[in-house]
Parts: C-alpha cells; sequence; structure tokens
C-alpha cells in the first residue's frame, strides 16, 4: 500500500518537473511530441501532408481566433461601446465560403499523391503474408517455405508489477519480422478471428486484418534496425498486448537468416521422431502454456468464468489424449478457441498438451509425444 | 402552423409508464431467451403488458376522437408523426438493401479475385487477387450464389465432407425461366399480384369511404385483409418449400442470409399492416369513421402503400434480378 | 386544460405529459449517465496513469472503454439535448406543448429501462460489451460473451426512444408554430433541432439494422459478417458508419444551436448570417450522410472509394467554417459581457475549431494511416464532443436556469467551474495529441514506457476535470434551492425570443393561447 502511495506521488512529481523543465528532455522518445518522420517514401509522404496540415490550420486558427480575441478585447461592454445591429453582409459570407472551398482545393493535390502512394504494391520483390491471431502475428514468407509465429516476450510479472519493468517493455517479441533493406516488400494482411490492424509507424504502414480477407501494404526502406509497431484495431483484451517488432537487415545478412531459417525447418523436421522425457516436456510446456495459452486460460489454468473455460479440473484435459489435442488441431469453431494446428509445431503441441494434463493437479500421468500429433495431424 | 386556441394537451396518463415497462421487460426478456438455456418467460410477460398498454392507449385516442377533442391540428400532428415513422421504417429496409447491394456487387468479385466494379477499373486490386489465391481458392462468386466459400475450401480439402459451416442450398428462389408453367408455378408473381391488387382494393375502399358509402368501403377493406392473410400464408408456404425442398436456410451463407432478412422483415410489416387493416376494418363495421374524419384508417392504408412500394423492390432486386 | 402539476410527487414524474417536467427529467437522466460515465472514464484515467496493469485486469478495462462511450453518447449527451429541446422548443415557437405529449413520456422512460438492461451485464457472468463503442463484428458476434444480446436489445431500444423523441420534435416544429412564426423566424437552436430530429429518424433504423444482423449472425446461423458464408465484415463498418457519423453531427448540432442562442445575447446584437446558419446546418446534415467511410480509411478499401471518401469528408470545413465566423462576426461590433453561459460559449468556439482542424488531419487519408485508432483520434473527439457537446450543454443549463427555476446562479462559483473545467479539459486531452501522433494506439490498458509522462498528466486533468463536474452540480443543486430568486421575464439584458417573453419562472403550461409573431 505504501510503496503505491509513494510511486503515485512520485508519479505526480514527475510530470509537473516535466512541465516546469519544458523541452530539456533526457530521453527524446519519452518526450516525443510529433509524428515521427519514419524511414520509408510513404511515411515520409504522411509525415510531409501532415506537416502541411499542421501549418495551414495554424494560420487559420491564428487569423480567425485572433480576430475574435481581438473583438473580445476591443468590443467589450465594460468599455462603454453600444452594440451595432448590422446582421447581414453578402460579400463576406460569400467570401468566407470561397475562401475555405479554395484552400481545401489546394489541399487536396498533396493529399492525393501521398495516398497514390500508399496504394502503390504493385511489383514487390518479396511478399509476405501477415495474420493477426489473438494476440499475436504469424509471418509467412510466401514461397520460401518459412512461417513463424511472433508473440510477446515481456512477462506477466512485469505486466502485473511483480517484477520491475525492463527497458523493451511491451515492445519486445519472440521472433521479430526480418527484412532486408532495398527491396520492395509486399505485405499481405489478414486475420484469423477478430480484426486486428498491423501498424509500423516508422514504416507508414497500417493496414486491419480482417478475417477472411486481404489488405495490402507495402514499404521499402534504406536505413536497417528494428522498428516497433503495434496492434491498432481491438480485438479483444489481449489488443494492448501484440505488438510488431520489424527488423530491417542489410540484404547478404537477410539472406543468411533466411537460409538459416530453412535450415532450422529441415533440422525440425527430421527429429520430430525423437521420444522425449515426462520432465523435458513439463518444461518446454509450461514455457508454450505461459506463451499461448495463459492469456485465456490464465496461468493458474482456471480460466475466466463465462468466457475462458478452465482447463484444471476440465473434462477434456483429463479424458483421452486424442480428444484433447484434436481440441488444439482444430479449435473449437466459433469460438475464440483457434486452431493452433499452424501456430505451433507438433513439438509445442505435444509439450502444452502434456502440461496442461499433468500440473495444477491435474494429474492424469501419461506422456504425449510430438509423434503422437503428427500421427493425429496425419490421420485427418 | 397553430390556428387554434385549444390544442388538446392530454391529462396525465399511466401509460406510458406501463408501455415502457412492458418493452423493457421484451428487451430484457428476449436477450435472455436466445441466450442457450433461456426461457421467454420475461419476454412473453413484456409482450402482455406491452399488448394491454397498446390497446388501453389506441383505445384512448379513439375515444378521444369520438368524444371530439382531438383538433384538426392534432389530428395533422399524428399524420405527422405516421409520416416519419413511415420514413424511419424506410431507412431500415434501405439498410438491408444496402447491405443485399454490398455483399452482392462487392464482396463476392473481392473474394474470388476480381475487380469489383468492373466498368471503372478492370483490373483486381492485390488483395483480392491474394484472397482468391491464398484464402479461397477456387471459389467463383456468381449472383446468387450456390455455393458457399467455407463450402469451397472444405470440399477441396476433403471431397467427401458433408459438415460445412455455410452449406449454400441447392437452388435459388430467381426467376424459373420463361415456360408457362414455370412461370405459374412462381410463388413470388402471385405474391406480387396479391399484394398488388390488395393496394388497389385499399384504394377502393378509401374512395367509397370518402363517397359516403360505408357498405362499400367495409367490403373492400374486407378484402384488403384478407388479401394480406393470403399473401402472408403464400410467404409461409414458400419458406417451408425453401427449407424443406430447396436447402435454403438461414444457414446457407450470404443467399440464405439476405434473402430471408429481407422478405422476412417485409412479411413481419405486412403482418402489422394487415392487423391495422383489420382494427381499421372493425372500427369501420361499426361506424366510426365519417367521410371527413378517418385519419385512423388512412394511416393504415399508407403504411399499406408503404409495404407494397418494399415488396415491388424485394420482387425485382431480390427475385427476378436474383 | 389549464391543469397545473400534480401535487402527488410520483404521479407528476412518472405519468407526465408536459414539456417541462419531461425535459427536467430528460436532464436530469442524462446528468446521472454523465456521471456514471465519467466515472468510467476515471476508471480508465487511473489504470492509464502508469504503465502495466495496476487496478484492474485487462478485460475489464475493454469493458470500461465501451460503456464510457456508450453511456456518454447515447445516455449522457443525447437526452441532454432532447431535454433541452423537450424545454425550450415549444418556448421558442409559441405552442402549448410537444405535438404527441403521451408518447414524449414514454420516450423518456424507455431510456432508464435501456440503459438498466445495458449496465446490468457488468455484472453478468461473462461481464458487459468488450467491443468498443463501435462495436466491429465478428469481435461482437463471434467472439462476443453472451452478455451482447442484452446489449443488441439495449440499443433497440434506446434507438425506439430516439425516433419517438424526433418525431415528436419534427411534429412539433412542423405543426405547431404560432401564428406568424414562419420557419425564418425560428430561432436556431430550433433550426438545428429539426435538422437533428431528421438524422435520427434516417440514421437509428440503420442502428437498428447494424445489431439485428448481429443477432442474427450470433444466434440464427447467418453469415452478415462472415466471409466463410460470402458475407464481410467489413460490411458492419459500413452499416455502423452510415450510422455512426450522422450520429456525431446528431451530436454537435444542437450544440451549435444552443452557441447560436447565446452568443448573440452577450454580444446585445442579433446573430449574424441567419440564414446562411440555417443553410449550413443543413448542408452538414446532408454532407453527414456521405462521408461514413472516413472511419475506415485504413480498412483496405479500394483508392478510388478512399479518395471519394477523402474530398467529401474535407467538403465539411466549408459550412462548419461558415458557422463559425457567422459567431465571430455576431460579436463583431457587438456589447460583449462574459457571464458563465458566455464563456462556455467562446471556449466552445475556440476549442471546436480546433477540434475541427484535427477534423481535417484526419480526413486526409495518407496521413489518417497513421493517426488511426491512436490517441488522437481520441483527442481529435474529445475535443468536439466534451468541450463541444458538453461545453455547450453546460452554457445552456447556466443560460437557461435561471428562466426554468427562477432563481440566478452564482456567478463568481460558475466562473470557477468555468475555468477549472476549461483548464483542465485541455491538461487532459491536449497531450492525447501529443501521445497519439507519437504512437499510442487507443482501447489499450497498458502502454509502453516511452508514454508514461503525458499519460500521467492527462490522468490528473481528467480528475481535475471530474471535480469541475462535481463544482457544476453542487451549484446547479445550489440555484434550484437557495439561489437568488428573480423575476425579470428578460433574465439577460440582451436575450431576444419567445421564450423571454413569458414570466419567470416559467409558468407549468405557456402559450396555452398561441401568441401572434410579427
Ligand atoms: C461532435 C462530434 C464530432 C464532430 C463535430 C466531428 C467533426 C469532424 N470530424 Fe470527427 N470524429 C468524432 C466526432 C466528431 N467529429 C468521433 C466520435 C470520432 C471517432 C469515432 C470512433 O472511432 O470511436 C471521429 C473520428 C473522425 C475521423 C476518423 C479518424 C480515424 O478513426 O482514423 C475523421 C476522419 O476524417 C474525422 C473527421 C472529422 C471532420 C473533417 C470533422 C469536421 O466536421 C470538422 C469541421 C470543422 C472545422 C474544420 C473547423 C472550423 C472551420 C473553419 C475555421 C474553416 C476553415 C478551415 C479550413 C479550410 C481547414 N473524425
Ligand atoms: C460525448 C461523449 C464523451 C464524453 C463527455 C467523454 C468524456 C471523457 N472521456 Fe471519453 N470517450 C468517448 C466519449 C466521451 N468521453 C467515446 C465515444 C470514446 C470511445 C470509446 C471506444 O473506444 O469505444 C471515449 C474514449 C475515451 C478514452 C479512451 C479510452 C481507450 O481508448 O481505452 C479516454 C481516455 O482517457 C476517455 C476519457 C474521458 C474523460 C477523462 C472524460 C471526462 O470529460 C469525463 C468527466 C466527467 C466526470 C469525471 C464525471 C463527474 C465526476 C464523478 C462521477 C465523480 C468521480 C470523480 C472523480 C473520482 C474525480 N474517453
Ligand atoms: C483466445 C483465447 C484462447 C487461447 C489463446 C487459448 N484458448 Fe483454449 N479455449 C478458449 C475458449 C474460448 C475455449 C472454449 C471453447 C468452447 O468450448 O466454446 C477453449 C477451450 C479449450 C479446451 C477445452 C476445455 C474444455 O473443458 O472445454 C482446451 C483443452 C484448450 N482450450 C486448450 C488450450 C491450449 C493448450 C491453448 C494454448 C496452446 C489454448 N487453449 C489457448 C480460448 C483460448
Ligand atoms: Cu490485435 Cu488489437
Ligand atoms: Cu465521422
Amino acid at each position: 500500500m505504501m510503496k503505491r502511495a509513494k510511486a503515485l506521488f512520485l508519479g505526480l512529481l514527475r510530470p509537473s518537473s516535466l512541465l516546469l523543465a519544458g523541452s530539456v528532455s533526457a530521453e527524446s522518445v519519452t518526450r516525443q511530441l510529433n509524428m515521427p518522420r519514419g524511414v520509408t517514401e510513404v511515411s515520409q509522404a504522411a509525415y510531409d501532408i501532415h506537416m502541411i496540415m499542421i501549418w495551414i490550420c495554424t494560420v487559420i486558427g491564428v487569423l480567425v481566433l485572433g480576430f475574435m480575441f481581438y473583438v473580445m478585447f476591443a468590443h467589450r461592454k465594460s468599455k462603454g461601446v453600444t452594440a451595432a445591429n448590422f446582421h447581414e453582409n453578402l460579400v463576406v459570407e460569400v467570401l468566407w465560403t470561397v475562401i475555405p472551398a479554395l484552400i481545401l482545393i489546394v489541399m487536396a493535390v498533396p493529399a492525393t499523391t501521398a495516398l497514390l502512394k500508399v496504394y502503390d504494391t504493385e511489383n514487390p520483390d518479396i511478399d509476405i503474408k501477415v495474420t493477426g491471431y489473438q494476440w499475436k502475428w504469424q509471418y509467412e514468407y510466401i514461397g520460401e517455405g518459412v512461417k513463424f509465429m511472433s508473440e510477446l516476450r515481456t512477462s506477466q510479472d512485469e505486466i502485473y508489477g511483480r517484477a520491475p519493468k525492463g527497458e523493451h517493455y511491451l515492445r519486445e517479441v519472440t521472433q521479430p519480422l526480418v527484412i532486408p533493406t532495398n527491396k520492395k516488400v509486399r505485405f499481405l494482411i489478414t486475420g484469423n478471428d477478430v480484426i486486428h490492424s498491423w501498424w509500423v509507424p516508422d514504416f507508414g504502414v497500417k493496414r486491419d486484418a480482417v478475417p477472411g480477407l486481404f489488405t495490402a501494404a507495402w514499404t521499402k526502406t534504406d536505413q536497417p534496425g528494428t522498428y516497433v509497431g503495434e496492434c491498432t484495431e481491438l480485438c479483444g483484451l489481449g489488443h494492448a498486448f501484440m505488438p510488431v517488432v520489424v527488423e530491417v537487415k542489410e540484404e547478404a545478412e537477410y539472406e543468411a537468416w533466411l537460409a538459416g531459417k530453412k535450415e532450422e525447418a529441415a533440422i525440425y523436421a527430421s527429429t520430430i521422431g525423437k521420444q522425449w522425457t515426462f520432465d523435458e516436456l513439463m518444461v518446454k510446456g509450461e514455457q508454450v502454456y505461459g506463451r499461448s495459452c495463459a492469456g485465456c486460460h490464465q496461468v493458474n489454468g482456471e480460466g475466466i468464468t463465462g468466457v475462458f473455460p478452465a482447463l484444471k479440473d476440465s473434462p477434456i484435459a483429463l479424458g483421452p489424449a486424442e480428444g484433447h489435442i484434436a481440441i488444439l488441431i482444430d479449435g473449437v469453431a466459433g469460438s475464440a478457441m483457434q486452431s493452433f494446428a499452424e501456430q505451433l509445431s507438433e513439438v509445442e503441441i505435444a509439450a502444452v498438451v502434456h502440461y496442461e494434463r499433468n500440473a495444477w493437479g491435474n494429474d492424469v500421468g501419461d506422456i504425449v509425444q510430438p509423434i503422437n500429433v503428427l500421427n493425429f495431424k496425419q490421420s485427418q | 402552423m397553430s390556428s387554434e386556441s385549444s390544442y388538446y394537451v392530454p391529462e396525465q396518463s399511466k401509460l406510458p409508464l406501463m408501455a415502457a415497462t412492458g418493452m423493457g421487460a421484451m428487451g430484457y426478456g428476449a436477450a435472455s431467451w436466445v441466450i442457450d438455456g433461456g426461457t421467454s418467460t420475461i419476454f412473453l410477460i413484456g409482450s402482455l403488458i406491452m399488448a394491454a398498454a397498446m390497446y388501453k392507449w389506441w383505445s384512448l385516442v379513439i375515444e378521444e376522437n369520438t368524444r371530439g377533442i382531438v383538433s384538426d391540428q392534432l389530428k395533422h400532428s399524428y399524420v405527422l408523426g405516421m409520416y416519419w415513422f413511415i420514413f424511419s421504417e424506410l431507412m431500415f429496409f434501405v439498410c438491408f438493401f444496402g447491405s443485399l447491394f454490398y455483399v452482392r456487387v462487392l464482396v463476392g468479385p473481392w473474394l474470388d479475385g476480381e475487380a469489383a466494379v468492373g466498368w471503372f477499373d478492370d483490373t483486381a486490386t492485390d488483395a483480392a487477387i491474394a484472397n482468391a489465391t491464398h484464402l479461397w481458392p477456387g471459389y467463383d462468386a456468381t449472383w446468387p450464389p450456390l455455393v458457399t466459400p467455407d463450402q469451397v475450401v472444405t470440399l477441396a480439402a476433403n471431397p467427401d465432407a458433408t459438415e460445412f459451416q455455410f452449406k449454400g442450398p441447392e437452388h435459388a428462389m430467381s426467376f424459373p425461366g420463361w415456360s408457362f408453367s414455370q412461370i405459374l408455378g412462381w410463388l413470388p408473381l402471385w405474391n406480387t399480384i396479391v399484394l398488388l391488387s390488395s393496394s388497389g382494393t385499399v384504394h377502393v375502399a378509401h374512395h367509397a369511404l370518402k363517397e359516403g358509402n360505408r357498405k362499400k368501403f367495409v367490403t373492400w377493406l374486407g378484402l384488403t385483409v384478407l388479401l394480406g392473410v393470403v399473401f402472408l400464408f403464400l410467404q409461409a408456404e414458400e419458406y417451408i418449400h425453401a427449407y424443406q425442398e430447396l436447402g435454403l436456410t438461414l444457414e446457407s451463407g450470404i443467399y440464405g442470409t439476405t434473402f430471408f432478412l429481407l422478405t422476412g422483415f417485409h412479411g413481419a410489416h405486412v403482418t402489422l399492416g394487415t392487423i391495422m387493416l383489420l382494427i381499421a376494418f372493425l372500427r369501420g363495421a361499426k361506424g366510426q369513421f365519417t367521410d371527413k374524419d378517418h385519419f385512423g384508417f388512412e394511416m393504415a392504408a399508407w403504411y399499406w402503400h408503404f409495404v407494397d412500394v418494399i415488396w415491388i423492390g424485394l420482387f425485382l432486386i431480390v427475385y427476378v434480378l436474383g | 386544460m389549464a391543469h397545473g402539476p400534480s401535487q402527488n410527487f410520483f404521479s407528476r414524474w412518472l405519468f407526465s405529459t408536459n414539456h417541462k417536467d419531461i425535459g427536467t427529467l430528460y436532464l436530469w437522466f442524462s446528468f446521472a449517465m454523465f456521471l456514471l460515465g465519467g466515472f468510467f472514464a476515471m476508471v480508465i484515467r487511473a489504470e492509464l496513469f502508469q504503465p502495466g496493469m495496476q487496478l484492474i485486469k485487462p478485460e475489464f478495462f475493454v469493458q470500461m472503454t465501451t460503456m464510457h462511450g456508450l453511456v456518454m453518447v447515447f445516455g449522457a449527451i443525447m437526452p441532454a439535448f432532447v431535454g433541452l429541446a423537450n424545454w425550450m422548443i415549444p418556448m421558442m415557437i409559441g405552442a402549448p406543448d410537444m405535438a404527441l405529449p403521451r408518447m414524449n413520456n414514454l420516450s423518456f422512460w424507455i431510456l432508464p429501462f435501456a440503459f438498466t438492461i445495458l449496465t446490468s451485464t457488468l455484472f453478468m457472468e461473462g461481464g458487459g460489451p468488450n467491443f468498443g463503442w463501435t462495436f466491429y463484428a465478428p469481435l461482437s458476434t463471434t467472439y462476443a460473451p453472451d452478455t451482447v444480446n442484452y446489449f443488441i436489445f439495449g440499443v433497440h431500444m434506446m434507438g425506439a426512444s430516439s425516433i419517438m423523441g424526433s418525431i415528436n420534435i419534427i411534429a412539433t416544429v412542423m405543426n405547431m408554430r404560432a401564428p406568424g412564426m414562419t420557419y425564418m423566424k425560428m430561432p436556431l437552436f430550433v433550426w438545428t433541432w429539426v435538422i437533428t430530429a431528421f438524422l435520427l429518424v434516417a440514421v437509428m433504423p440503420v442502428l437498428a439494422g447494424a445489431v439485428t444482423m448481429m443477432l442474427m449472425d450470433i444466434n440464427f446461423g447467418t453469415s452478415f459478417f462472415d466471409a466463410a458464408g460470402g458475407g464481410d465484415p467489413v460490411l458492419f463498418q459500413h452499416v455502423f458508419w452510415f450510422f455512426g457519423h450522422p450520429e456525431v453531427y446528431i451530436i454537435i448540432l444542437p450544440a451549435f444551436g444552443v452557441v447560436s442562442q447565446i452568443i448573440p445575447t452577450f454580444s446585445r446584437k442579433p446573430l449574424f448570417g441567419y440564414s446562411s446558419m440555417v443553410y449550413a446546418t443543413a448542408s452538414i446534415a446532408f454532407l453527414s450522410f456521405i462521408v461514413w467511410a472516413h472511419h475506415m480509411f485504413t480498412v483496405g478499401m479500394p483508392i478510388a472509394g478512399e479518395l471519394y471518401f477523402m474530398y467529401a469528408t474535407m467538403l465539411i470545413a466549408v459550412p462548419t467554417g461558415v458557422k463559425v465566423f457567422n459567431w465571430i462576426t455576431t460579436m463583431y461590433k457587438g456589447a460583449l459581457t462574459f457571464e458563465t453561459p458566455m464563456l462556455f460559449s467562446i471556449a466552445f468556439v475556440i476549442l471546436f475549431t480546433f477540434g475541427g482542424f484535427t477534423g481535417m488531419m484526419l480526413s486526409i487519408a495518407a496521413a489518417d494511416t497513421q493517426y488511426h485508432d491512436t490517441y488522437f483520434v481520441v483527442a481529435h473527439f474529445h475535443y468536439v464532443m466534451v468541450a463541444g457537446a458538453v461545453f455547450s450543454g453546460t452554457a445552456a443549463v447556466y443560460y437557461w436556469l435561471p428562466k426554468w427555476c427562477g432563481r440566478m446562479y452564482d456567478e463568481t462559483m460558475g466562473k470557477v467551474q468555468f475555468w477549472i473545467a476549461f483548464i483542465a479539459f485541455n491538461i487532459t486531452f491536449m497531450p492525447q495529441h501529443f501521445l497519439g501522433l507519437a504512437g499510442m494506439p487507443r482501447r489499450y490498458s497498458d502502454y509502453g514506457l516511452q508514454f508514461t509522462d503525458w499519460n500521467m498528466v492527462s490522468s490528473i486533468g481528467a480528475f481535475l476535470y471530474g471535480g469541475a463536474q462535481l463544482l457544476f452540480l453542487y451549484n446547479v443543486i445550489r440555484t434550484i434551492g437557495w439561489g437568488k430568486p428573480i423575476d425579470d421575464p428578460q433574465v439577460w439584458e440582451g436575450a431576444e425570443g419567445l421564450e423571454w417573453t413569458v414570466p419567470t419562472p416559467a409558468p407549468f403550461h405557456t402559450f396555452s393561447t398561441p401568441p401572434v409573431v410579427k
């Protein structure tokens, strides 16, 4: 209690010191006021038109409101003025209809060219499919056979204040999307369950991920680096917890990374028959569970009454392993319980099923091996 | 504009609160009813309260009118109320017609990878092409759609599949063809004939009333009510046919969805209109309308014409062009 | 029919057919809803005070956001203006009452039931609506808790209430004007309300259609919003915004009306450009029907659609500008005094214009790619809705309260409230522009550390602003109970119009025989 009070009090001090300190700032990101210029043609076009609009509005605002302040100052009753009685003047009325209309026409020109840039998705060098899931992203390099999930890495402890918040709080993921410099990358964006929106401010890319339909966006930059974005369409309770992280690498580096990814997939396929021990699976399973399942079913397996069922003592988790695997592979149609067949590897599915069957006092005692999962998949 | 000095401002009334209570119970009850395992009890209680309130309310208005305290100006208020009510009903249908337009003209082509509005720009967008290659391969959008995207994809993965989230109908409701027997057996055409003639009969009834010919009025109005009932009967027949023989249900994808929602809401409005006409008929039989004073009947008649106009739209868009 | 108010408290307020009593009911109801919605906002701001989840869980946060939006828009602002319409329109046009007094009472009483149903979901299993006030499918259909059905029927009831209320207003204005009160002599408040009522009758049924489609998709297996069946989730957005965009003008047009009454009074000078004001209002209403998809710039519409909606949206600046210029020119060469209603009205003009400018920025589709669904949008609409609708509503209460109850409010306290509200409002919402531009999305229960400072500032401002509302409540109650009695019919030196010719406080029945307007 005292700790919270102290934190609040310090919190109160911080902004007030900020107001006093004015523009003197230690960490520039913290005090950022304006839109970032970004690193692509599109983001820069957006920034430019944004600045144009700010200036036009400022000028109009200063003129119009300035005039009003003058009137408020000069024509007050306390100064002994008597009110005039006019209430019409065709000339000014026409003028202040026509002039704003002209300003609008002027504004429309750069607005149109900027928009044409946003829509210029033709002839890409690389096609990446982006799928929004509750509450993570999946990236698939179309035609390369590489595909993976990208999930929040920040721990629940940090979020709930049980551990200090790291520097990259809510801006870190398990695997970032990697793209090369100087290549036109096209994103084909869709959703798996509800609508999400894939946003990377520095690219000027924000497109909704609508289930059942694609939207398209593109990017091309010459500046390597790590760019962080967010999900910007309300997608349920984990909306704030599915950041986008993109790493832009030099071309050669990118190629090496991609080759590594392909190799990984090959190695994985060859080891799928390995027999895991009970404890190995528990450890792995707990990780997977914490990352992929706890968001809904909660860390303690008790779910949220009325929304997400408890897995602790659930008949499915205690029943035959087949049925349990089936739910993960197929999902439950028309509910938030999605199919994990595409999102998790066989090893991960086996591990998490095993974990659920043997954690929180569920002790079925059997072992679920990756090969069981593979067999189940193939029997379908 | 106000010309008389005595606009009738009614005394306090318990009816509004009663109606609001009924409505509240209906809303709450309907929600708990549609949820799995819910019951209809509260909804039914609400409906009863509502029905009682409405009955008393209309009786009160009729009684006020027969007592002669309803000035022309107040009548005009009722008339305006009815006009704008009909306008709001119109907008309700606009919503559904607009949705039909959207899914039919735009969404279908997007899902199967074409440019939506071909005459404007016939290059398909990247997104549309991706829809057809990655999400719904093999889906071919036609209207009326007899297969759904879900069905196409599921069948491609497993040709023996029988379970679908959305399975298209076997047949559509559209125009069957030009042979005489086909046309003769086409229910919507009969429905149109029935409904159009009912608009005619109500018009005749109106004229009869204005001429002061009560007998003729009652006869023709009775005929109108009868036609309304026949229409509803035919539509029920059509729905049964759709469900049992054509496999066209609410679950058959967007076609079943739009078909039943549009015709269903129209049917609901026909029901309401028929009830209004029936009340007018009963009042007419009691002699409550005079050649000058019959706005109760007139309102029902406008409503009826409105329902008719909607039907013509439905007939053309859902059936003929469907 | 010169019956006075019923002596029995319950029968007076429950069974009323009197436009003033029903207006009072509406106003109190809306104020209660404002406190409730404001309370939800306080929960939001308290949680966002710091990064991390401190007070509530993410699932409850989303419910708070949703309920805050719904309660404020449908429970606080709309009924507040209907209340003002009930009180003022008959008095302004010289009518004895509303055209359909019993229906008037019905349209009020539906609201408490509707909002009880809506808020009761917060206590049910599964929780309240958690899909934002825009309730996009499929989050609000396939993925919604069962309680969404209560939400759906609640919305249906609110819609029914609004439609009845609007029909009543239209009928009153078209049919009940005193002899000589031609359309072009009607006070601007009346004009803005008829046009608003027209918008309501046109778009509430569309909202009803939208929730009906949801109901069918959820419970009866239809596929309006499911691509697997040939529908499209984006269809929902089109239907919703076809309602939703006119809805925001439904909120602001009566506010324009209020300000157009107040500014001439305290400028002691007739409203400048009366007829262009009327035409501007009508143009705004017309344009509001054809710009809806500017809320959907990132949804992937074809570029032709995007361009069209961008251009059409930009056009709204023209008629709105006309209004702003007219208000300022009304003040020009007047004899200005700055009583509380005038202060709120001037703040309205300044802050609304500011919010309008950010609206113009949002209308630029390429830039909206960056702004969309960030706090920049939240800042925009609180500038137009709080500094627009709430400020003008407050101004209206200070302006007309003396007429209603025959007692004067305390000017000093009014001014104190104004300054706290004005400053706190800007502390709350100005930083949200920065947050949005720096990249903070809306409807976020938690945020990265880089957004901490401005969120704290905003939260502190919000608590202060909430405090100002409590002061307002106190001020109103104090005036009604203990304010200085006045009996000058005109109340304000510069006030013109029929409502200022009846005695103060306004008797239970006014204009039982219509006045003649020259
Ligand atoms: C009272 C309510 C109200 C009002 C009046 C407005 C007014 C305007 N709004 Fe706003 N708006 C909302 C309420 C309102 N809005 C809400 C609630 C949302 C969010 C909904 C949600 O997603 O939850 C929203 C969102 C919103 C968006 C979508 C943003 C997004 O989600 O990405 C856009 C985009 O175009 C927009 C534009 C405008 C414009 C152009 C105006 C114009 O009407 C403004 C016109 C006024 C002026 C321009 C100022 C005065 C004019 C002059 C002084 C003349 C000269 C000026 C020029 C030539 C520039 N609004
Ligand atoms: C006209 C409508 C209206 C009004 C008046 C307000 C008023 C306020 N709104 Fe909001 N708001 C919306 C309409 C409105 N809002 C809408 C439509 C949304 C979008 C919802 C969505 O995304 O779906 C939104 C969203 C919204 C958000 C974003 C939430 C999110 O994205 O997660 C925030 C955050 O700061 C916010 C804050 C506030 C605040 C601080 C006020 C203040 O002005 C409120 C002041 C009033 C009071 C505080 C009440 C009086 C005092 C008490 C009850 C006593 C208790 C007080 C204390 C403890 C101090 N509103
Ligand atoms: C987005 C939310 C969400 C996530 C993430 C999620 N689930 Fe579920 N899960 C649900 C919902 C909702 C149900 C209930 C489905 C129904 O029956 O309607 C469910 C049901 C289940 C069931 C059946 C339980 C029963 O008793 O009916 C199991 C087992 C299960 N989930 C396991 C998992 C595993 C393992 C993971 C992670 C790999 C996971 N879930 C991730 C939402 C989720
Ligand atoms: Cu995903 Cu928000
Ligand atoms: Cu809008």
